[in-house]
């Protein structure tokens, strides 16, 4: 007996020589997914540009059909939905968080995590509905007389709720992460519990409560379906900041661009879909790769 | 000496006690405390309210048509229509994202966690699809226009299911990948080297070790994407779903699926009947919340399952 005897057998070595080169591909199959967004996205955002004047980007107002584009529309629609989302998401989403991971007994946490874990199920036409049919009537309605029932606030308090769970979960992981000898400590010179957790606990979990902000953000500027349900706008409409007005935000110019789907899809109405589509991309982008180092952060911490 | 006369002074129970514990009240501290409950019953009551709103919306559907709602197919009137279609074309994107994105995830997780040397390539995909998995939903229906049904064509043959089903199952691509990596990572490692040691080759104790020991945690993140590939809507817009009349079911015609539905009834105005379109949304919407909840809860079942059996042995 010899050496060779002992090495593997020629046709089971060949296999998994196979079978690592097979997995290696479905692995980079989603480096290609990347690529291809971004050349679909950039060229199309090129034959958009060369449709255009430049001029029409400034122009006030989003009317794509009689070729005016004006950005700013757009950009500020998503900027304020976007804030009135996180206006509802980061103070419900971090008290629940901070009352989950420092207050609650362990029965209250098992019952209400799973209940807040059904509320990050819950798909986002749902959430758009409920938005259209009572949020809109009964809340925003009620509160504050709106000209339209379908304005920029509902559809921010809408995509708020949608992202409240994000922004729990993600805070009360970066609240877990603190050391508990942070809190035996400050207990230890006499610190009461709320005063540990304002003073001691949240400060130390910051990187993580940013990161926790800045993910939630980037999921309420991408969010579509509530945008488009709740904003008011069917594709085109004038520049507005007033979030008590319809507004559009980038999403739903998104899909009003791709949905009267018959119509031909060479023009500069429907081409601003992919330009619209590469600014989104760029400032989610953006804010996950931020928000993704401030996650990093809290990691190499402790 | 000084310290004998200060500590000379007559120093009650009371003064101590005080000193060391703080007065009772706090009132910075307890409103804190009661914001955090307030924030957290704020969250209850809303998904409250939004199940409320539902039920109640869908309860004429409910009691007048039952189960002909989820039976009968697309019509003009919401007192005679149903979500057939919608749960036809649900259930086929379903069995697509099964189809392409559940082995191609798995096969990427297993490459990540057991192959893949520790070089600036592998970092790179990983970063990738973490990244990936934050591309906002309308991106990958974009993306779905232009490959499944602008250059897949000959395949897909344009706005139907296929080329939807393909969407979004590169969508949920990065979460399935994920959450396998995860549960890859979670097989002890005397497993794999028991196998080593016996002369198994890499793909050897994948098939029959780690796979087989991950397989739970796998097969959990599975059923939450299928649940999140459920409630897309986004993607679906933009690939062309139907969301008028819809003559018959077919793979490769004009197709609907569940949250279509529920986009498309919520905004139609009132058409004056008994049911009404708002209530026929509802009970689109509550059908497809009791379906991804179904799928969630099977998740943590089979998490639960799977956890105990091990446990147990």
């Amino acid at each position: 007996m010899n050496i060779l005897d002992l090495s593997g057998d020629k046709r089971r070595l060949r296999r998994d020589a196979r079978m690592q080169a097979a997995l290696r591909t479905a692995a980079l199959v989603s480096v290609v997914i990347s690529a291809l967004i971004l050349f679909v996205l950039v060229r199309g955002a090129i034959d958009f540009l060369t449709k255009i004047d430049l001029g029409q980007l400034v122009d006030s107002g989003w009317y794509p059909r009689r070729d005016r584009f004006g950005l700013s529309t757009i950009f500020v629609g998503s900027v304020i939905v976007g804030g009135i989302a996180m206006l509802v998401a980061v103070p419900f989403g971090l008290g629940t968080a901070v009352y989950l991971a420092e207050y609650a007994p362990s029965r209250v946490r098992s019952v209400v995590k799973p209940i807040i874990e059904i509320l990050a199920g819950i798909p986002s036409v749902v959430v758009g509905y409920f938005a259209l049919r009572f949020i809109a009537p009964e809340v925003v309605g009620r509160l504050f007389d709106p000209t339209q029932p379908r304005n920029m606030l509902v559809a921010g308090i809408g995509i708020g709720i949608l992202v409240v769970p994000i922004m729990a979960a993600v805070s009360e992981d970066a609240l877990r992460a603190v050391p508990s000898s942070l809190r035996e400590a400050s207990y230890g010179v006499g610190g009461r519990r709320s005063t540990t957790v304002i003073r001691i606990v949240l400060p130390a979990a910051v990187s993580g409560i940013v990161a926790a902000t800045i993910i939630a953000a980037s999921r309420a500027i991408g969010e579509t379906m509530v945008a488009t349900m709740a904003g008011g706008l069917d594709g085109s409409g004038p520049f507005s900041a007033n979030p008590l007005e319809p507004g559009l935000t980038m999403t739903a110019a998104m899909t009003n661009a791709a949905g009267g789907s018959d119509q031909v899809q060479a023009g500069a109405p429907f081409l601003v879909l992919f330009f619209t589509g590469l600014l989104l991309f760029t400032v989610t982008m953006g804010l996950n790769i931020v928000g993704d180092r401030f996650v990093r952060r809290v990691r190499e911490k402790y | 000496m000084a310290l004998v006369g200060e500590s000379a002074r007559i120093v009650t129970r009371e003064e101590v006690t005080r000193s060391i514990t703080g007065s009772k009240r706090h009132i910075g501290g307890m409103l804190f405390v009661i914001g955090t409950v307030v924030a957290l019953m704020g969250t209850l009551v809303v998904l409250f309210a939004l199940i409320a709103q539902l039920v109640t919306q869908a309860w004429p559907v409910i009691t007048d048509r039952g189960v002909g709602f989820l039976t009968d197919g697309l019509s003009s009137r919401p007192s005679t229509i149903g979500v057939w279609p919608g749960l036809y074309g649900s259930f086929a994107i379903g069995i697509i994202v099964l189809i392409v994105a559940i082995p191609l995830g798995v096969a990427a997780a297993v490459y990540l966690e057991e192959y893949a040397p520790p070089t600036k390539v592998t970092r790179f995909i990983v970063i990738n699809i973490r990244n990936l998995a934050g591309v906002p939903a309308v991106i990958y229906g974009v993306l779905g226009l232009t490959i499944f049904v602008g250059w897949l064509k000959p395949v897909t043959s344009g706005r139907t299911i296929l080329a939807a089903g393909l969407a979004v199952a590169v969508l949920v691509l990065p979460i399935v990948i994920i959450t396998s990596t995860e549960a890859i990572r979670a097989v002890p490692g005397g497993l794999r080297e028991a196998g080593y040691g016996i002369g198994a080759t890499k793909w050897e104790v994948v098939r029959d070790h780690v796979l087989p020991y991950a397989a739970p945690g796998i097969l959990t993140g599975i059923v939450l994407s299928l649940a999140r590939a459920l409630g897309e809507a986004a993607p679906l817009i933009l690939v062309g779903a139907i969301t008028g009349l819809l003559p018959e079911t077919s793979l490769n015609g004009p197709f609907t699926a569940l949250p279509m539905l529920v986009y498309s009834w919520s905004g139609r105005p009132s058409a004056g009947t008994e049911v009404d379109w708002a209530n026929v949304a509802a009970a689109a919407g509550l059908t497809l919340v009791v379906l991804v909840l179904l799928f969630n809860a099977a998740a943590i079942v089979m998490r639960n399952h799977f956890e105990r059996k091990r446990n147990g042995l």
